[in-house]
C-alpha cells in the first residue's frame, strides 16, 4: 500500500515495527515502531506517558515526510 | 548408516503453544519432534531423526531479532545436528522473516546445512531467498504435504553434499545464481530458437530473466506542515466496533474507509481490530497504539499539521494477498488526492 501511495504522486512515511519488512517491500521514509500489537503505544505505561511516546513517533514521521530523501531512509533518531 | 540429525524450527502457532497471545515467548527448546516436525519425519521415513525443536514467538523473534537469533543460534549449537530446518511458514509474514533469519545464521555461522520453505509472497521470501534455499510452498499449512515432499530430497542433498539442480527440478526459489554447464544447441541457435517462438506469440522461457525493482521514487517532502493536510492508512485492521465493513481478520478482500470528523480520540467503546494476526487486546483496548487520532487531534489543534483527512482507510495486513493490497491504494489514493491530501501516515502492526 505504501508504495501505491507513493506511486499515486502523494508524500507517505511508514510507521511499522519490523524495519526489514518495510525495506524489502519498498518504503521510502521509514519510521520504527513500539511493538507489532501495539506499534504506537506502550501498555506498560500510564496512559499520560503513553501518549507522550506516541506523539514522540507521530513528531518523528511528521519530521520525515519533511525531508527530502533520494532513496530508502530510516528516521530512527 | 547412522540417522540424519535435524534441529527444528517452529514458532509459538505450530509448536501447539498458543496464537498471537502467545506470540511473544522467548526461545525455548524441546527434545524430539513437535507438530510439522512430525510429518518432516515421516517425510525421511526413517532416515533421520529430529533431535530438538526450537521454538520462539513470532512478535518476540520480530521485535527482539539481534538477541533472540543469538539465543536461538546457541540452542541449535548444543544439539550439533547434520541439518538444520525451518518451518515452513507459508505465508506467514513475521514468522517467514524469522525462519529466514535463523537459516541464513545457522547456514553462515555454523556452517551446518539448512533449508526453509515459504510462499513466494512472504516478505520473508524476498529478504532470504538470495542467501538460503527456500522450497516453495503453497500460501497455507493445507500444503504440508506437498512443502515436505520438497524439501526432503534438497535437505538430503544438502546434507550429503551433493549437486543442488535447478530452482525449477528442486523446487526452492530462485537464488539468482548463474552456473555454468554443456548444452546439446550453442547460445546463437537458441536465442533464435526463442525469438522465433516469440514471434508466432508462443510460450518460451528465457534463460535470464529480469530481477524485478519494484521501487517507487519518493516524493518531494511537505513544505510546510502547518498548511498540510495529514490522512492515516493502516493494514492494521482499525475498524469502528463491530467491524461494519466485514474485513477478514486475514486474507482481506476489502478496506474500509472511515469517517472521523470530529473524533478526537479512538476508544474501546468506539474502535477496535478486525486484526487476525497479532493480540488484539491492546489495539482493542485503545485504538490510537494502532492509528495516532487523539494525537493528530491535539497537533491540529496546536496549528503543527494543517487539519487531519476527514478520513482513513483502513485494512488487515494479514496473509494478504500482494495484488489487493496493490489495489485497495491504488484505488483510495485517487480520492486522497482529489481529496488535497499533502501526505500520508501509514502504520503497520
Amino acid at each position: 500500500m505504501v508504495k501505491e501511495i507513493e506511486r499515486a504522486g502523494i508524500p507517505v512515511v511508514h510507521i511499522c515495527t519490523v524495519v526489514p519488512i518495510s525495506l524489502t517491500v519498498g518504503a521510502n521514509r521509514i519510521v520504527p515502531a513500539i511493538a507489532i500489537p501495539h506499534p504506537l503505544g506502550n501498555p506498560a505505561l500510564d496512559p499520560a506517558e503513553e501518549k507522550s511516546l506516541r506523539r514522540k513517533i507521530v513528531e518523528k514521521a511528521l519530521n520525515a515526510l519533511t525531508v527530502e530523501v533520494s532513496e530508502q531512509t530510516v528516521f530512527d533518531k | 548408516m547412522e540417522k540424519i540429525r535435524i534441529v527444528h524450527y517452529l514458532n509459538q502457532f505450530f509448536a501447539g503453544i498458543g496464537g498471537e497471545d502467545k506470540a511473544d515467548i522467548k526461545p525455548e527448546v524441546r527434545e524430539g519432534a513437535v507438530g510439522p516436525g512430525m510429518a518432516l519425519l515421516a517425510g525421511f521415513g526413517g532416515e533421520a531423526e529430529i533431535v530438538a525443536t526450537v521454538i520462539c514467538g513470532d512478535s518476540y523473534f520480530g521485535e527482539n531479532t539481534d538477541e533472540a537469533k543469538a539465543e536461538v543460534l546457541e540452542l541449535i549449537k548444543q544439539y550439533n545436528p547434520d541439518l538444520f530446518i525451518a518451518g515452513p511458514a507459508f505465508n506467514a509474514g513475521r514468522y517467514g522473516f524469522a525462519c529466514g533469519t535463523m537459516t541464513e545464521a545457522v547456514q553462515n555461522e555454523l556452517n551446518i546445512p539448512a533449508l526453509t520453505g515459504m510462499y513466494i509472497e512472504n516478505p520473508g521470501a524476498d529478504m532470504f531467498k538470495k542467501s538460503v534455499y527456500i522450497i516453495s510452498t503453497k500460501d497455507s499449512a493445507a500444503g504440508m504435504k506437498d512443502a515436505v515432499s520438497s524439501m526432503v530430497p534438497l535437505a538430503r542433498k544438502l546434507v550429503n553434499g551433493s549437486i543442488i539442480g535447478s530452482p525449477i527440478e528442486e523446487r526452492y526459489l530462485e537464488r539468482g545464481l548463474r552456473k555454468n554447464y554443456f548444452t546439446e544447441k550453442r547460445g546463437s541457435e537458441r536465442a533464435v530458437d526463442m525469438l522465433l517462438k516469440k514471434l508466432k506469440g508462443q510460450d518460451f522461457v528465457t534463460e535470464y530473466p529480469m530481477p524485478n525493482f519494484d521501487r517507487v521514487d519518493p516524493n518531494p517532502a511537505v513544505r510546510d506542515l502547518s498548511k498540510a493536510k495529514i490522512a492515516l492508512v493502516t493494514s492494521g485492521g482499525t475498524v469502528p466496533k463491530g467491524n461494519p465493513d466485514h474485513i477478514e481478520s486475514s486474507s482481506a478482500s476489502k478496506y474500509g474507509k472511515y469517517d472521523i470528523d470530529g473524533v478526537m480520540d479512538l476508544t474501546s467503546e468506539t474502535y477496535e481490530t478486525a486484526h487476525g494476526g497479532y493480540d488484539p487486546v491492546y489495539a482493542n483496548q485503545d485504538s490510537d497504539r494502532v492509528l495516532p487520532v487523539d494525537v493528530l487531534r491535539d497537533l491540529e489543534k496546536e496549528g503543527k499539521i494543517g487539519s487531519l483527512h476527514r478520513y482513513f482507510y483502513s485494512t488487515v495486513g494479514n496473509g494478504t494477498a500482494v495484488a489487493s493490497s496493490k489495489k485497495f491504494a491504488a484505488e483510495f489514493s485517487k480520492e486522497l488526492i482529489a481529496d488535497g491530501v499533502d501526505a500520508v501516515i501509514l502504520t503497520s502492526t
